[in-house]
């Protein structure tokens, strides 16, 4: 009796605790949506730091520029991949922007999806929009 | 039997969940990129030099047409809003009314009792009376409003130009309250609606910062010459004040030149000839 009673408590607490994992697979839930490669992101294949790095620290690597144009004047980034950069989030070739040509299709689809509101845009202008 | 299987339960989680927590180090351990650490920064190979910039203005051939153009071509492409103009209602709906007080102005005209308003004479040369003076920050070598800036938004270049930070900026208002010139202005509201056409090399700015003539900073770094300069047709030249041969030394050499309430001691790097 006390046996049975004490599986039967199991059983429910291991699927309620497991609820969100079950629930995810009877439903159909919306995967992180992957940023769009377009243009000359996707034909260059070089970023300033490889793929693993810049999804965890590209703020981190802004930051540094945005304080090294500023503050240094320094506009050069020569990474270590051996590639040159021009430190801008938006205006130039060698920008984020110039490389990532499509914005909504790139910054703002892991954003929007992580609820994250950068506030960049509220004085960087996104070429493609201002047209 | 059963302290057993339990001990080595335990362990084998313990081994999983550190398994489980390293993946990330893992990753990054095998990834190639060796961080931002080996990066070399540099500035541009075009960009101007100097060891202290300033600007002389001839007033003797700034009118009223060339004082006018100056600043639209200033603030066209610094994107300096103009609350003038009539707002896109489609883009921008509802947008407040305008307290024309609250001007955002990098070069501007202004009389001459107003820009220089210590030399204001009773019996001062007629002719002055009427000319329009541009105004603009002076770049002063002892900038008070860089000693103002809580947050050192604001700061002195070492080529001299004085500089804004406007990720920086709290929008304190010190700098404009140590400013003797008025030059600095203050955003009370985003400025993008009152932006005709938004120039994609320069950002704006946001609601709650403070801005102000940047010498165009971001021209010098692409070997380009100030907007101002380019629109004044000659009356405005710039150049190094610490080299003697430069134009600009030669130009002070040649010249009477005035300098805005010099006896306050910032030391204006923007010369009037007069």
């Amino acid at each position: 009796m006390n046996k049975n009673m004490i599986i039967t408590g199991l059983v429910i607490f291991v699927l309620a605790v497991l609820s969100p994992f079950w629930f995810n697979m009877i439903t159909t839930t919306q995967a992180a949506p992957e940023p769009e490669l377009l243009g000359r992101a996707k034909t260059e294949k070089k970023c300033v730091l490889d793929k693993y790095e810049m999804r965890a620290n590209h703020m981190a690597l802004l930051d540094e520029w945005r304080d090294s144009v500023v503050r240094s004047s320094d506009r050069q980034y020569k990474a270590a991949n051996g590639h040159t950069f021009g430190m801008s989030i938006s205006t130039g070739k060698n920008s984020c922007l110039g490389c990532h040509v499509d914005k909504t299709k790139f910054c703002d689809k892991c954003h929007t999806y992580a609820s994250v509101n950068p506030y960049c845009w509220d004085c960087h202008t996104n070429p493609k929009e201002i047209e | 039997m059963m302290e057993k299987s339990r001990r080595s339960f335990l362990k084998v989680a313990g081994i999983a969940a550190i398994g489980l927590g390293a993946s990330p180090a893992i990753n990054f351990a095998s990834s190639d990129s060796r961080g931002t650490a080996h990066a070399v920064k540099s500035k541009n190979k075009e960009a101007l030099h100097a060891r202290r910039w300033g600007m002389v203005i001839d007033t003797g051939k700034i009118t009223d047409e060339i004082a006018k153009s100056v600043s639209k071509a200033c603030h066209k492409a610094h994107n300096v809003p103009d609350f003038n103009i009539k707002v896109d209602e489609k883009k921008y709906p509802h947008t407040r009314p305008v307290n024309h007080k609250q001007e955002v102005k990098w070069i501007w005209e202004e009389h001459f009792d107003n820009a220089f308003p210590d030399k204001e004479d009773e019996f001062l040369a007629e002719k002055f009376h009427g000319l329009p003076f541009l105004v603009t920050c002076n770049h002063c070598k002892h900038a008070p409003c860089v000693r103002a800036c809580p947050t050192q938004a604001t700061f002195k270049r070492e080529d001299g130009i004085v500089m804004m930070d406007y990720h920086r900026c709290i929008g304190c208002r010190f700098c404009m309250a140590a400013c003797p010139f008025g030059s600095r202005s203050f955003n009370f509201r985003d400025p993008r609606p009152f932006i005709k056409k938004i120039s994609p090399n320069y950002p704006t700015r946001t609601k709650g910062v403070v801005e102000k003539c940047d010498f165009c900073a971001e021209r010098l770094a692409k070997g380009k010459l100030p907007h101002c300069v380019g629109a004044s047709k000659g009356a405005i030249v710039v150049g190094d004040l610490e080299d003697p041969k430069s134009e600009i030394r030669g130009l002070l050499n040649e010249h009477y030149t005035i300098r805005r309430k010099q006896s306050l001691g910032t030391e204006p790097s923007v010369y009037y000839i007069m």
